[in-house]
């Protein structure tokens, strides 16, 4: 069985987000880490991995620098590593993300596709199922539970207030959330090994049956007018009244606001 | 000559730190409280590898360097100087002697289990009656047939009860030179716990590291086949002063650790407290008192991995890991002692984490040789 994880090294929001000038993330000035929904679907083809011997393919579309997320996959216990990169396929969008790692997919042989629900820097949570309507495969979002059952999965997919719990043939796709598991740690010999290991780089010559117009920059449809951090608001005021009192103490602030 | 790390070790950092942040903090105030052994977290590293870095893959190990295990040690002494002591205990002083030492199978037997930390290992030289003056040992052992059989007893000896497989210095025979002086020749032993006529006597009740075990062995007759002796007979002195130099890099990395880990608590700790209007952080006692800190801490730093290294490629460090712990003990004590004091009341109180790094701070100054004993190594070759 082989199974693909798409992954993806994004600046660490813990410590804040910062911009540059221009909108853009500056991302050189944040720590970069794998995202965590992409860690957790790793996660769980690793304990397939370790349940069936399956083979583990970790995949990433991004800058060179991201090789480091990859390795870190490597010492996890991932087999085999590919860094898509490229100049032509800088400032994508999801369109052109998920465009781009399909176009490398088609080069693999997989029986599983796993990616994170949404990476924490756009938040979209659109190119997994993308790159699934790219392929034509099937799609289950949201995964929190994972079973392999003869040549399907079953899954236990999250909603606001239920689950479902979806059975697909494989090859399908999977996005994972962060919830699914607890995301082992490295080792340090798997550190040592992941740093042997060849990470195959693949550029745009690479990408199989796609065309330039979709591609990069110049093929990402969206736009962005504006990005800005997050505006702390004031602390709220918690005030504890019966029914009618409350319902007096709010419209009193209501018209003090100039609301009503 | 570059003092930055490369990819893989940088790598190997964060996961020593991440892990430590995440598994061992949160239960270092208890393990000093209750003085239990944190067995849980010993499990959890053994699953990812932390009990046999150094080790090749062959036996059982992680298959790096020394580096990258003196890493992990001073990572975790950040947090948890119990934790950091116990690796570098079982690592150091119980399976780099055996990987050193041992026949093939005796690599086999121990080495393995050991380096997948499904057994733990100690160490045990010290005696009531010989501390640096190791030669002063009573412990004997006499081949009886097919056994060694060792009488006398050991003591403060680290993962104490816990540990599966001991390495026990003992004499073998005493021989006098043409002057008609009497030499003892000691030669070391692997013991397995559970052997006939081995016991426990009391656990040590400590200043700090109070969740290491540190119990005395007793050797009451005490039977073990004769293949367990561990390198030559009559070598034992050499391999035991050997092993202690490896270890000295690991309890330097221990203070260090501890070091670092004070100075961390100090820089959050004095930005927030305020006193006369503003944050203690912006006065220049403090401000001059962190920088004396920091560049003392680098410098330790410097010669524990410099120490690493030197096991990594010379045959002989006794120097480099004399200087090392030496510094980095003095000033892991004298770094806590000031945090405890920047901390004001704050920092005598056990609330705080710095108390006990003090505590714990201590020890790394008098085991594995005093400093006055790491003065007499680095004078001695001095003065060679």
């Amino acid at each position: 069985m082989n199974i693909v994880v798409c992954i993806k090294q994004v600046p660490d929001t813990k410590g804040g987000v910062k911009f540059n000038p221009d909108g853009t993330l500056d991302r050189a000035a944040m720590l970069a880490i794998m995202n965590p929904d992409d860690k957790a679907g790793l996660e769980a083809a690793l304990r397939i991995k370790d349940e069936t011997g399956a083979k583990v393919t970790v995949l990433t579309m991004g800058l060179p620098k991201a090789d480091a997320v990859l390795r870190e996959a490597l010492a996890m216990g991932a087999d085999d590593a590919i860094l898509v990169t490229d100049r032509v396929l800088g400032g994508a969008d999801t369109w052109a993300t998920s465009t781009t790692i399909a176009g490398a997919l088609r080069n693999l042989e997989y029986d599983l596709i796993i990616t994170g629900r949404q990476a924490i820097d756009g938040d979209t949570a659109q190119v997994g199922p993308q790159i699934a309507e790219h392929l034509g495969l099937p799609v289950i979002s949201y995964a929190e539970e994972i079973k392999i059952e003869g040549d399907s999965v079953i899954v236990k997919r999250q909603y606001e207030d239920r689950y479902h719990e979806l059975k697909a043939k494989m090859p399908c796709l999977i996005t994972a959330l962060s919830e699914l598991n607890e995301p082992r740690y490295m080792t340090p010999g798997g550190i040592f090994d992941a740093f042997d290991k060849e990470v195959t780089v693949w550029g745009r010559a690479d990408l199989k049956d796609v065309d330039d117009s979709d591609l990069g920059l110049k093929g990402s449809p969206t736009k962005i007018a504006k990005a800005s951090d997050k505006v702390a608001k004031g602390a709220g005021e918690k005030v504890n009244l019966d029914p009618t009192e409350s319902v007096a103490y709010l419209m009193g602030k209501f018209k003090e606001k100039h609301i009503i | 000559m570059d003092f930055s790390l490369d990819k893989k070790h940088e790598m190997a950092r964060s996961l020593f730190k991440e892990f430590a942040e995440a598994e061992v903090k949160p239960l270092a105030q208890e393990t000093d409280e209750t003085e239990a052994f944190p067995m849980e977290t010993v499990k959890k590293m053994q699953k990812y590898g932390f009990m046999g870095i150094p080790v090749p893959k062959e036996y059982g190990g992680q298959g790096c360097d020394p580096l990258t295990y003196i890493m992990c040690v001073e990572e975790l002494s950040k947090v948890c100087a119990t934790t950091g002591v116990i690796v570098s205990a079982h690592t150091s002083l119980c399976i780099d002697p055996i990987l050193t030492y041992g026949t093939e199978e005796q690599k086999q037997k121990y080495v393995v289990p050991l380096a997948s930390g499904e057994k733990i290992g100690a160490f045990g030289l010290t005696e009531p009656g010989a501390g640096t003056d190791a030669q002063g040992c009573q412990t004997k052992a006499v081949l009886d047939g097919d056994e060694w059989v060792l009488n006398g007893s050991k003591c403060f000896i680290t993962n104490g009860k816990v540990a599966d497989v001991y390495i026990v210095i003992a004499v073998t025979s005493v021989t006098e030179d043409k002057r008609g002086r009497k030499k003892k020749n000691f030669s070391a032993f692997i013991v397995d716990k559970g052997a006939p006529g081995f016991s426990f006597g009391t656990k040590e009740k400590k200043m700090g590291i109070r969740g290491s075990s540190t119990y005395e062995l007793i050797f009451e007759d005490c039977r073990i086949p004769k293949e367990n002796l561990l390198g030559p007979e009559g070598k034992g002195f050499p391999i035991a002063m050997h092993t202690l130099d490896g270890g000295r890099i690991g309890i330097a990395a221990q203070a260090l650790g501890i070091a670092e880990g004070a100075l961390e608590r100090a820089v959050a700790y004095t930005k927030e407290r305020k006193q006369f209007g503003r944050s203690i952080a912006q006065q220049q006692n403090t401000q001059f008192k962190l920088a004396d800190m920091a560049a003392r801490i680098e410098a330790a730093q410097l010669l524990v991995y410099k120490a690493a290294m030197a096991k990594a490629t010379q045959k002989v460090y006794s120097v480099e890991a004399a200087k090392a712990k030496l510094f980095a003990a003095e000033t892991a004590m004298a770094v806590t002692t000031e945090v405890v004091q920047l901390f004001g009341g704050y920092g005598y109180i056990r609330e705080y984490d710095v108390e006990r790094m003090m505590r714990d701070a201590k020890i790394t100054e008098i085991y594995e040789g005093t400093s006055e004993v790491q003065r007499m190594v680095i004078s001695g070759a001095l003065l060679k």
